[in-house]
């Protein structure tokens, strides 16, 4: 099921005008920046469908960019947010694709600054919920509001197990799980999507545990 | 879990308890919370709405300036004259309003289910209180139990308006709205979902077609609508009136025509209302721009 919770339906509390190109836009702007884990210095946004035709109406690009500085969907900053975003000098441009896409409010999200680069897939699926269906060429389902880690690491056995190892140990229950990856016996992604919000602690832990290159998280 | 509205009032008439009630203890199950917790959230969204309502009823304008000011006129209005189809239905009608003209001014609101249709479930419960006049917590309920019809209609069919038009957004919402109104009125969970179907069967096939691509014409008079369609279906399935398609086939059946529906009727503003020639007229003033060719 798509949707787990009342306060997906009676929610969010946000600024409108919509909650699909709104709402589920500084959410999908959020998700990057939470993976990204600071403040960006460019941002290149590729809209599809509905989000191309009609951002400037909704405000869909104060949303994304909102989300990139870490608002939350009912700050009220996000009307300014661009004048924001340039002022402490990030770079940003927007791209109106005419190209068909699986659903109709995607945005393609390419972030960086000059120590690394991250691309992301969000889709905005109604009512201000937002999933990431792709994270730097992986293909991927991740609901922004839960909870999640997203652990890069090498395709090879006992990399799962050494990452749920350390969730076992530490008492985290595992709602869902998806494992993706280019090529075998490369680069491979883990999506964990937890009950609770993990602290940085065993986050720590698991970027020491065997086979795992990089970690990062998704709050609530 | 529910998956559908059978099992939803399965579980409320197993349980003798009311659908609100089915809804707080899935929400306790599913993210481990208290009951109070649970609550409080709901009550903070139920603060929202209120202020949201105060703030329209004082009166607001769009960035755009193509709404803003009817919930005041429809409130003068019913000060000084007996409206015909009734002060509580003017009334769930000027607060829907009230809201979405909070949201087209980019305003705060409470998605319900989804901003664009955020009026037809404050509206009716600001009005219907009035003649109830309901506990605080029973008010709270009321979202329970619109949440909790809503719940099984973003789950088997959608609440967005660019996947399923606007009958899956305003639709919904009044849909909600009516089950809710059945519940406060003191009616059963099985009259809930009578009053759901009877308001979804009457905004089945609803284009969403935003002039300019904004959440405004003819979105807020949309909720307006969403809301007296709501309060009537309340209404007929409190007399007992039964929908002969139940609920669920509704809800099943508003899916796939969403999915039939053309992109230009799907909340790309390229079709209805938006592409009339005063759509364009106000799209082209909009954004200050010269009338692009069809």
């Amino acid at each position: 099921m798509k949707f787990r919770s009342v306060f997906d339906i009676i929610g969010p509390v946000m600024i409108g005008p919509s909650s699909s190109h709104t709402a589920g836009a500084a959410r999908i702007g959020r998700a990057a920046r939470h993976l990204f884990g600071r403040e960006p210095k460019y941002a290149h946004i590729h809209l599809y469908g509905s989000f191309a035709k009609t951002y400037k109406g909704h405000g869909t690009d104060v949303a994304i960019i909102g989300g990139l500085l870490d608002y939350e969907t009912y700050d009220e900053r996000i009307s300014t947010s661009l004048e924001t975003a340039r002022a402490s000098g990030m770079k940003i441009r927007f791209h109106e694709e005419d190209a068909h896409t699986d659903h109709p409010n995607t945005a393609r999200v390419k972030i960086g600054d000059e120590d690394g680069e991250l691309e992301l897939v969000g889709i905005s699926i109604g009512g201000g919920k937002a999933e990431i269906t792709e994270l730097n060429g992986f293909e991927l389902r991740l609901s922004g509001s839960h909870p999640a880690i997203l652990l890069i690491h090498n395709d090879r056995y006992g990399a799962i197990a050494s990452a749920t190892a350390v969730l076992a140990k530490n008492e985290i229950n595992i709602g869902r799980m998806e494992v993706s990856r280019k090529a075998q016996g490369e680069q491979a992604l883990m999506v964990i999507e937890v009950d609770q919000n993990i602290d940085d602690s065993i986050l720590n832990e698991l970027e020491r545990a065997d086979h795992i290159t990089q970690v990062a998280k998704i709050s609530d | 879990m529910f998956r559908n509205v059978a099992e939803l009032i399965e579980l409320a008439e197993s349980e003798q308890i009311q659908i609100s009630e089915v809804m707080i203890r899935q929400e306790m199950e599913v993210k481990q919370l208290s009951r109070e917790e649970v609550f409080a959230h709901m009550e903070r969204n139920l603060d929202v709405m209120e202020k949201a309502v105060e703030d329209g009823l004082k009166g607001v304008k769009s960035h755009s300036g193509l709404t803003g000011g009817d919930a005041v006129l429809i409130q003068d209005y019913m000060k000084n004259h007996t409206p015909l189809s009734g002060q509580l239905l003017m009334d769930a009608v000027s607060k829907a309003v009230a809201t979405n003209e909070v949201n087209a001014a980019m305003g705060t609101i409470c998605a319900t289910p989804t901003a664009g249709s955020a009026g037809c479930v404050p509206g009716t419960l600001f009005a219907v209180k009035n003649q109830l006049n309901p506990t605080r917590e029973q008010m709270v309920r009321y979202l329970f139990t619109s949440g909790a019809f809503g719940f099984v209609v973003a789950n088997n069919a959608s609440i967005s308006g660019a996947a399923g038009g606007c009958q899956a957004e305003v639709g919904s919402a009044a849909g909600m709205a009516a089950a809710a109104i059945v519940e406060m009125a003191g009616g059963t969970p099985s009259q809930s979902a009578e009053a759901m179907a009877i308001t979804l069967k009457n905004m089945l096939g609803l284009i969403c077609d935003p002039v300019a691509g904004l959440v405004e014409v003819p979105c807020v008079k949309r909720n307006a609508m969403g809301a007296s369609n709501a309060v009537v279906a309340a209404d007929m399935a409190l007399a007992g009136v039964k929908s002969r398609i139940p609920c669920d086939e509704v809800i099943d059946a508003m899916y796939k025509v969403g999915q039939r529906m053309p992109s230009a009727f799907r909340e790309t503003a390229q079709g209805g209302l938006a592409a009339t020639p005063t759509g364009r007229e106000l799209e082209a003033k909009v954004y200050g721009i010269s009338l692009k060719k069809e």
